[in-house]
């Protein structure tokens, strides 16, 4: 298939708006460093974060309604030169990131001064932009190696991020390790994935790899492909039973780390495999072999089930979160391998709706961790009635994970129960809503720690800083703004949902052979 | 417009609780005066519209053909006048019991009741069943901390056991049932005549219906009752209004909604679906008024007998006549009546003489005679003895039931009826007529305080009223069922 | 299965072995060290693998050639092997140090704070902790 070769200058501002996404933040890691100056740190990483969002917030009213932005990095044309796409699918998942990462920075002021050794904090800082940068690198870019790299990138900053916690509790070292064997096993998995679709096409950009599979159907290499890369990114997503060291990286890493991570690494990862799932393998591949219904489904239930009931038997506020995660990534891959529209929006819907949940809570666990240190459950009970703007936001958030009416959880929730009921599987939306009961109790009993139990602590615990309370406050907002006005997440959602389901290669526009 | 003024008002409850709350008579005028305030927007309401209004008022729209919006229709109205009215009752009593017992933490539970009055408004006025969704699980969260106000280990539990259940409910099987119909039907609002005719299998209605009748767990039909009895460890303000009105009315009023604008009584009644809706309901009567008998604590008898009079309101549902549709929708206004008067009058015993079960109450009949009085004409009432109100409403299901072919139904009524006088009128036997052994020690016992009588006699006397009223509810009530029984 | 055939396809068979050597270190060795050395072995298997794909039949390296006035002589017919595997390998070949001295910089400090590098003797520790812990809370139950 003779493809030719286009030469591209990026000149608009709209044209160059992903690559601005990428240099910022990465600029402004060794920035920090330059620095050296731990106020100027954050301010830096402010800035920067703030910045990102400001493009992906335009990114996202541009394509809500469809189209694709692609930029060619150094000008050489793709499929040889490395390319970054942007559609609705991507937009969205680049808002959440940036969102989260945004309102986790002032928050994390306060945070790292007490649980980071001080001798760090620029480093803590630097490891943040870079982290943030992979991310937000893995979400925007069309080529598959390119997709490895930053999920590297994100990875290693990622891993010393959880190891910083060591200052509180030196298992966040061990818990680092773990993550660094597991999540590089994950990352070479999925390399090796790679590697044999391009041995079987010859290309690395997503769009040429989903006409080429297309053009060959399948073959030996080509499943063989599939499959490392669907256990790679399992791993980084945490499916069960690959899910061994969520819990213990997010219980012992540092909270404003939590409050990142939880929201933004699974989510990224997720995003890739949907983008292979559907963009690269539809529709020879994975609907025609019922690969995912035998495959994904029953692991989904898996996860959400046996998570949940895990959870209920915690006694650590952010291990019982970690689970709760756990248990809600597997809603991600139900709506998933339901192959529908509604499904897939319900998917992408709940990425940023799960997100926000769970920074807030783990941001109200970093504000408990601030004031009594653990937040083993003897240590918060009775907190709600000292710290009571703390707690109510921290409710919030819990009546979102249950999917209470009027919180952004119930959009997706029903969104996922109405996918499941329009294919008539209606044993998938009973498993659904049981699940949400099980949700239910271990959200109750941390309810009833914070309000109903009489605390033992006497003394001087007061209510959380201003700089913590405020962002938590925007998040808990969000969480019942997008309960209610939900156009924002679900235009560009449904546009996203039907991009990735019906054109072969998943885009809209194909911008290889065109003239622009 | 002034529905949502009505729905709104209760809030600004909330807001005198919190910043009045060191002032105690202050903050409870306030709270006094919203509700007048807000019964007085009912009744506007009610002139304005005469119980029907055609076009809806939408807020926003959550998802596709899902918004929140609100319409005024009879039954939803007469909950409304009902709720809104009682609420007020129940304020002035809620101030006697809450100083009389001296209990902490009024103020935060004064707001909680504020929220839960809105939530009541909310389901009253509600266009389409999402939104009486919403509005349902916020009656359910608001009303949590007010059955675990006293906070000791009884009441933490027995509000788990009201929320898990509540909770549970409505996520398993309500949500499911609501999902369902959306994807049936495309939307869910409420229409005369129902919106899934044609749209849905006859064999699967009655699968639809029972996840309905189920998830709407406020309805305590049984075997999932088992909240109301455990919801008794809340203070009795909270018995009262949530428990005798609010909530449970909620419940069946959700119930009568559903069969009426969701399914249509017409599609119900042909297509038979609600058969074992029917026998369920009759069973649950009997049972918990059996059940009823069996309780020496008060409260619980009480709370079992409201189990009890909701399933009429299910079978009346079930029956899908017109006749039995209005007597149902009567039927709350006649119950809410009669219930909050015994609710009451159990309350103002408590706080008189500190006694919960009916065994201990010999004689007290002497030294509290209006409140024994007041439980007297409350019990005829829920009874269905004229010149009572509760006779009509049940008069109205008999005639319901006649109208189909299950005589063995109208036994059922009168084997309650029965049951009602067994386990109802011992009670007032007991305080008028047997000596309680006590004896000079009795004579010191007073009346309970003016606060905790008096609305109580204000509840009875429209029980009396209501028979006279009767009617106009009936008219009131005739669009539902399409102007003609 | 003939013998061309395993001949043939050798480097295939060389990356299966040593990735599962490099996967087998990984999780059967208990010392955190060999863990890392384990996961190397497994990186380089990949490595491995990415390169041999590139290589073409006959083919050369892939630079243009120059003629003797230093300019590049375009239009020959040459065969070269394909230059893209080794770039995307050289990137690895980075990802995997940095991986790797993360790794042991990690391990420095287990030793530090844990005064072993075993994992079960670690394991050992954490469970300590772990029961302190529910220790405490006991105590707070009762």
């Amino acid at each position: 298939m003779a493809i030719e070769q286009l030469n591209h200058v990026a000149l608009t501002l709209e044209e160059q708006l992903p690559i601005w996404l990428i240099v910022i933040p990465f600029v402004a890691a060794p920035l920090i460093l330059l620095f050296g100056s731990k106020g100027l740190a954050w301010v830096v990483s402010f800035l920067a974060t703030a910045f990102s969002l400001a493009i992906s917030v335009i990114l996202v009213l541009t394509l809500k309604d469809g189209g694709v932005i692609s930029y060619q990095i150094g000008g050489w044309a793709p499929p040889i030169g490395i390319e970054y796409r942007i559609d609705a699918t991507n937009a969205l998942i680049l808002m959440l990131i940036s969102l989260i990462a945004t309102a986790a920075l002032p928050y994390a002021y306060r945070s790292v001064n007490s649980e980071i050794n001080p001798k760090h904090h620029t480093l803590f800082y630097a490891s943040y932009m870079l982290c943030f940068t992979g991310l937000m690198g893995i979400v925007v870019t069309g080529d598959a190696f390119n997709i490895f790299v930053f999920l590297e990138i994100s990875s290693l900053a990622t891993y010393i991020l959880v190891a910083m916690g060591a200052y509180k509790d030196k298992r966040a070292l061990t818990a680092a390790y773990d993550y660094l064997i597991l999540g590089t096993i994950g990352a070479t998995f999925f390399v090796i994935g790679i590697g044999f679709l391009y041995m079987a096409t010859g290309t690395l950009n997503l769009l040429d790899l989903a006409e080429r599979i297309s053009d060959q159907g399948l073959n030996r290499t080509i499943r063989a492909g599939f499959g490392f890369i669907v256990i790679g990114l399992g791993l980084k997503i945490a499916i069960m039973p690959l899910h061994l060291w969520l819990p213990r990286a997010y219980t012992f890493a540092p909270s404003a780390v939590t409050v990142f991570l939880s929201a933004t690494a699974t989510k990224a990862s997720i995003y890739v495999l949907l983008r292979f799932l559907f963009s690269i393998y539809h529709p020879t591949f994975a609907f025609d072999e019922n690969i995912i219904l035998i495959i994904f489904m029953p692991l989904a239930i898996a996860s959400m089930f046996l998570a949940s009931i895990v959870a209920i038997f915690q006694t650590n506020l952010k291990r019982m979160l970690a689970y709760s995660s756990i248990g809600q990534i597997g809603y991600l891959l139900l709506g998933a391998s339901l192959m529908n529209q509604l499904g897939l929006t319900a998917t992408l819907v709940h990425m940023f709706n799960h997100g926000i949940t769970k920074a807030l809570l783990f941001m109200g666990a970093g504000i408990f961790a601030l004031k009594v240190g653990k937040v083993s459950y003897e240590n918060i009970a009775g907190l709600g009635k000292i710290m009571p703007f703390t707690a109510a936001a921290v409710v919030i958030g819990c009546l979102s994970l249950i999917g209470i009416p009027g919180t952004a959880g119930f959009i997706s929730k029903w969104i996922l129960v109405q996918g499941a009921l329009a294919n008539g599987w209606w044993h998938i939306a009973l498993l659904i809503v049981l699940s949400s009961l099980l949700s239910v109790i271990y959200v109750w009993r941390l309810i009833e720690i914070l309000y109903v139990v009489p605390t033992k602590k006497v003394g001087t615990i007061t209510e959380a800083p201003i700089s913590m309370l405020a962002p938590m406050w925007i998040v808990a907002f969000a969480c019942l703004f997008f309960g209610v006005f939900t156009d924002f997440i679900l235009d560009p959602a449904q546009t996203a949902a039907q991009n990735l389901l019906s054109l072969p290669g998943g885009g809209i526009e194909n911008t290889l052979g065109d003239g622009s | 417009m002034t529905i949502i003024l009505s729905i709104l008002m209760p809030l600004l409850g909330i807001f005198g609780n919190i910043f009045l709350r060191r002032h105690k008579n202050l903050r409870d005028t306030f709270t006094f005066l919203v509700s007048v305030l807000t019964f007085s927007a009912v009744f506007v309401v009610f002139l304005l519209t005469g119980g029907i209004q055609q076009q809806e008022l939408s807020i926003l729209t959550v998802l596709p053909n899902l918004d929140i919006a609100f319409k005024v229709e009879p039954i939803g109205l007469l909950f409304a006048l009902v709720a809104s009215g009682l609420w007020m009752l129940t304020h002035l009593y809620g101030i006697g019991y809450m100083r009389g017992t001296n209990e902490d933490r009024q103020s935060q539970f004064f707001a909680f009741f504020c929220v839960a009055i809105f939530a009541v408004m909310g389901i009253c006025f509600a266009a389409n069943m999402f939104t009486l969704f919403i509005f349902y699980e916020i009656l359910t969260l608001s009303t949590y901390p007010l059955v675990a106000h006293k906070g000791d280990a009884k009441s933490v539990s027995g509000a788990r056991v009201y929320l898990g259940m509540l909770l549970g409910t409505s996520i398993v099987f309500l949500l499911t049932a609501l999902i369902w119909t959306y994807v049936l039907v495309g939307h869910l609002d409420f229409m005369p005549g129902g919106i899934l005719k044609e749209k849905i299998e006859v064999g699967l209605l009655p699968l639809l219906l029972g996840l309905y009748a189920f998830g709407i767990g406020k309805a305590a039909l049984m075997p999932l009752h088992r909240w109301l009895p455990a919801a008794m460890v809340a203070p009795t303000p909270v018995s009262a209004l949530l428990h005798a009105v609010a909530v449970v009315k909620a419940g069946v009023f959700t119930i009568l909604k559903v069969g009426v604008y969701i399914f249509g009584l017409d599609f119900l009644a042909e297509s038979g679906a609600s058969q074992w809706l029917i026998w369920l309901a009759a069973i649950s009567i009997i049972l918990a008024s059996i059940f009823a008998l069996m309780q020496d604590n008060l409260k619980k008898r009480l709370a079992y007998s409201t189990v009890s009079q909701l399933s009429y309101i299910t079978l009346a549902m079930a029956l899908a006549t017109p006749m039995a549709a209005v007597g149902g929708g009567m039927h709350i206004a006649m119950h809410a009546f009669g219930k909050i008067a015994l609710f009451m009058c159990a309350g103002a015993i408590y706080v008189a003489t500190k006694k919960t079960e009916i065994s201990d109450m010999s004689g007290l009949g002497k030294t509290m005679p209006i409140t024994f009085t007041i439980f007297a004409i409350a019990s005829f009432s829920i009874i269905g003895l004229p010149p009572f109100g509760g006779s009509w409403s049940k008069f109205l299901l008999f005639m319901g039931a006649i109208k189909t072919e299950y005589f063995v139904i109208i036994l059922v009524l009168m084997i309650s009826s029965l049951l009602n006088v067994a386990y109802l009128l011992p009670i007032v036997g007991r305080g008028f007529f047997i000596n309680s052994g006590e004896g000079k020690e009795v004579n010191s016992i007073k009346e309970a305080p003016l606060l905790c009588w008096f609305p109580a006699a204000i509840a009875a006397i429209a029980c009396i009223l209501l028979f006279f009223y009767a009617g106009l509810i009936q008219d009131f009530l005739l669009p539902i069922v399409g102007g003609s029984l | 299965m003939t013998w061309e055939f395993i001949l043939g396809h050798i480097n295939y068979w060389l990356f299966i072995i040593l990735m599962l050597i490099g996967l087998y270190i990984v999780i059967a060795k208990g010392n955190l060290l060999k863990k890392i050395v384990g996961l190397n072995i497994f990186q380089v298997s990949v490595f491995m693998m990415y390169i041999s794909i590139g290589k073409v039949i006959g083919g050369t390296a892939p630079i243009l050639p120059y003629d003797n006035t230093g300019h590049v002589k375009y239009g020959l017919d040459v065969i070269y092997s394909n230059p893209l595997p080794h770039v995307l390998i050289l990137t690895a070949i980075v990802v995997g140090v940095a991986t790797t001295s993360l790794g042991l910089a990690l391990i420095v400090r287990i030793r530090e704070e844990y005064g072993t590098i075993e994992e079960d003797e670690i394991l050992g520790a954490e469970t300590l902790i772990a029961e302190k812990e529910n220790e405490d809370r006991e105590a707070w139950l009762a």
